[in-house]
């Protein structure tokens, strides 16, 4: 397994920010899944987040949400994740899986660590688990040296910052507008300092999410983070062209090509 | 009849919940974003203060005295109790303003807010009490509120939807996942993330993350409170047994709460069985689910093999959720309370013989409680004689319901006169609780 601090210290040498691309396991099937990640590595993506779909996904916006239901509709289940995090992980690049909470809580928590170890995954992003109420998944995470990567909000308190940037690996993940997700127009005004307070907590690498759907966003903020993560608007990309993968796969091409050429931009 | 402090945090009961929110080390929690735990840490030192603030504590009492009816009668049901051969007290929330207990949480809730100087409320409904109860707060204090409430259920309760649009909130109908409560609360979430500086989440329930399941619980918990002391100013006694029923726990754990340490009184929640547990069609959580984690708090949940929320069902939409409050998951644990699954079937027939026997017509949640407690009434009658005492929580009233009951029991065409069906409910229930009584 690839740990995601790698795409950073590469990004990092590069004088560039990592390019961080989201897509839900299943949607429009699981190989079409698969097809749509591996095109975005090629495309440039420096690091890939697997979403494992949830029932109720409450940071979730309607586009994400859309296709994570397509997927449970079509019958996705935990174990065609670990499939999917093993064909991408097989690129190279490093490959987390984000996933709400329960679902790895049901699969055991010990075992799911271990059988992401296994499929070569680099680790978990877990957006409705904190720090301070993840024992489980910290202990067995580190048990399995996987990537623990925990959210900071605008609201989080300094303390909340520092105890974060602490306990995380790989990256701290920087929910940079108060809201769920969703392509925006404007990039948060937000971001900057937000990224600032987790620098000043520690020394791992920030990346921010949340609204970014064009090269330049991108570029104005790789301008001020170690890394720009986009999921809704690759979700778009296939939502877009529902029934014909090939146009959607173009579609997420040109976005990444965008995207990756807007991360190097900006210094 | 006082207003209780709260004693979470403060380790004097192991029931209830520690600091961060767990019960029994287990139950509870705070599985949440990041990007509302600074929202639910205000929430929990503004609602501790607040408990410990003998003006705040006055101010709500006098709030659910004048405003909301309380305290509630303790009605001694004579027909009932003479059916099952014991005494059978009902706990009449259904006469609170807005005919339900959940009142007595949203004015809890809604001073609180105004303490926060917080202006706008958000709540999330399934049958729509919560929602009116929600609205009927906001109006009074005036405090802007939008109100979720899955299209599945804007539909099948357009009149609540009226209630509340009259009373000035804004009904938004949730189309996400099932379309359905839990879909409700899903989007009610998803606005508080972006809205949470101005905005209070009114939740509805005793469930979801640290504060809620505790904060509801003291909001509520005057129920038992009254109950306990009418019951000893009236009979001398304690009860034998307390009952309610239970969807996220609120009226129940509301009874409950000042009945835990007495050792002696048996409590018994009743859980929407819908068709029959063995369906697979019920929402019968404790009895039936798996520990997880859903809105934020590990509980029991009805769930899949992968952890995904399995959808629930019970003809009682307010009880009609794949949850439950993690206080119950932990009573029902610890052996202190016992969690019983009552079908639609069961529910509707004791509904006919609530109205029939007493002239009150219950709402089809309290109407689980009373189908499960008659058997628990005439148990204890068998065992200890016709002064065994039992108190059921009358939650609400059954006007909400009337749609359902009509095409239930086929009511509402004048010229039939009373239907058939309904007198054979009467006297089958008769029958049988006389049968059980001789066995
Ligand atoms: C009358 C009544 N009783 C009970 C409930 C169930 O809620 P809880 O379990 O929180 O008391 C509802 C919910 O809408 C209700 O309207």
């Amino acid at each position: 397994m690839t740990s995601t601090s790698t795409a950073f210290a590469t990004a990092r040498a590069e004088g560039r920010a990592a390019l961080i691309g989201y897509l839900p396991a299943g949607y429009p099937s699981v190989d079409g899944s698969i097809e749509a990640m591996k095109v975005m590595v090629e495309a440039g993506c420096d690091a890939i987040e697997i979403g494992l779909p949830y029932s109720d996904p409450v940071m979730d916006g309607p586009t994400i949400q859309a296709a994570a239901q397509a997927a449970l509709d079509g019958g996705v289940r935990t174990s065609d994740v670990m499939r999917v995090v093993a064909e991408v992980a097989a690129t190279d690049v490093p490959t987390l899986v984000m996933t709400y909470w329960n679902p790895v809580e049901r699969y055991g928590v010990e075992r799911f660590a271990a059988d992401l170890a296994a499929a070569g995954g680099a680790g978990l992003i877990t957006p409705d688990i904190t720090p301070d109420h993840g024992a489980e998944w910290i202990a067995a995470a580190d048990e399995h040296g996987l990537d623990k990567v925990f959210l900071v909000a605008p609201s989080s308190t300094d303390d909340r910052i520092a105890m974060t940037a602490h306990e995380s690996r790989g990256f701290v993940y920087a929910a940079a507008v108060m809201g769920v997700t969703g392509a925006r127009d404007a990039t948060s005004d937000l971001a900057g300092p937000l990224v600032d307070r987790v620098r000043s907590a520690g020394d791992v690498p920030v990346a921010v999410g949340i609204g970014v759907s064009n090269g330049d966003q991108a570029a104005e903020v790789a301008g001020f983070a170690d890394g720009v993560i986009v999921g809704s608007a690759f979700v778009r990309c296939l939502l877009d062209h529902e029934g014909d993968l090939p146009a959607g796969l173009d579609a997420l091409r040109s976005l990444t090509t965008d995207l990756a050429e807007g991360v190097r931009r900006a210094r | 009849m006082s207003v209780q402090p709260s004693t979470t945090g403060r380790g004097t009961s192991r029931y209830d919940a520690d600091e961060r929110g767990y019960f029994g080390q287990t139950w509870g929690g705070r599985f949440m974003p990041e990007a509302l735990v600074a929202a639910l840490d205000e929430l929990t030192e503004a609602w501790q203060e607040a408990m410990a603030d003998a003006a705040f504590v006055a101010d709500f009492e006098r709030v659910l005295r004048d405003y909301a009816g309380t305290p509630s009668r303790l009605y001694h049901a004579e027909r009932l109790s003479e059916l099952v051969g014991a005494r059978v007290l009902l706990k009449r929330e259904d006469l609170n303003h807005t005919g339900a207990h959940k009142i007595r949480n949203v004015l809890g809730q809604a001073l609180l807010t105004k303490r926060m100087g917080k202006t706008r409320v958000i709540a999330e409904t399934g049958a729509g009490q919560h929602g009116v109860a929600s609205a009927t707060a906001a109006a009074w204090f005036d405090l802007d509120c939008t109100v979720y409430m899955g299209a599945v259920d804007t539909r099948r309760q357009a009149l609540n939807v009226a209630r509340m649009q009259l009373l000035g909130a804004k009904v938004v109908p949730v189309e996400s996942g099932s379309a359905t409560l839990k879909d409700a609360i899903n989007e009610a979430l998803r606005d508080w993330v972006a809205s949470v500086d101005h905005t209070a989440y009114l939740f509805g329930t005793a469930a979801g993350p640290h504060p809620f399941p505790s904060m509801v619980r003291d909001f509520c918990r005057g129920i038992g409170d009254e109950a306990r002391e009418q019951c000893l100013e009236q009979y001398g006694v304690l009860p034998d047994a307390v009952a309610a029923c239970v969807g996220g726990g609120s009226n129940a754990i509301g009874l409950f709460t000042a009945f835990l340490e007495d050792e002696g009184v048996e409590i018994h929640g009743f859980e929407p069985g819908g068709d029959g547990v063995e369906t697979g069609r019920h929402a019968a959580t404790i009895h039936a689910g798996e520990a997880g984690v859903l809105h934020g708090a590990r509980t029991y949940v009805l769930q899949d093999d992968d952890g995904q929320t399995v959808e629930s069902h019970s003809i009682s939409a307010g009880l009609d959720y794949p949850g439950v409050g993690p206080q119950h998951s932990w009573l029902a644990a610890a052996g202190r309370a016992t969690y019983t699954p009552v079908t639609d079937a069961q529910a509707m027939d004791a509904m006919a013989l609530l109205s029939r026997t007493e002239g009150i017509i219950p709402a089809i949640e309290s109407a689980h409680a009373i189908a499960g407690a008659l058997d628990v009434a005439t148990r204890l009658g068998q065992e200890k004689g016709p002064d065994a005492t039992v108190i059921i929580n009358l939650s609400g009233r059954g006007d909400k319901d009337m749609g359902t009951a009509i095409e239930w029991f086929g009511l509402g065409d004048a010229d039939l006169g009373p239907d058939a069906d309904l007198e054979q409910v009467e006297a089958d229930a008769a029958t049988e609780l006389d049968t059980e009584a001789q066995q």
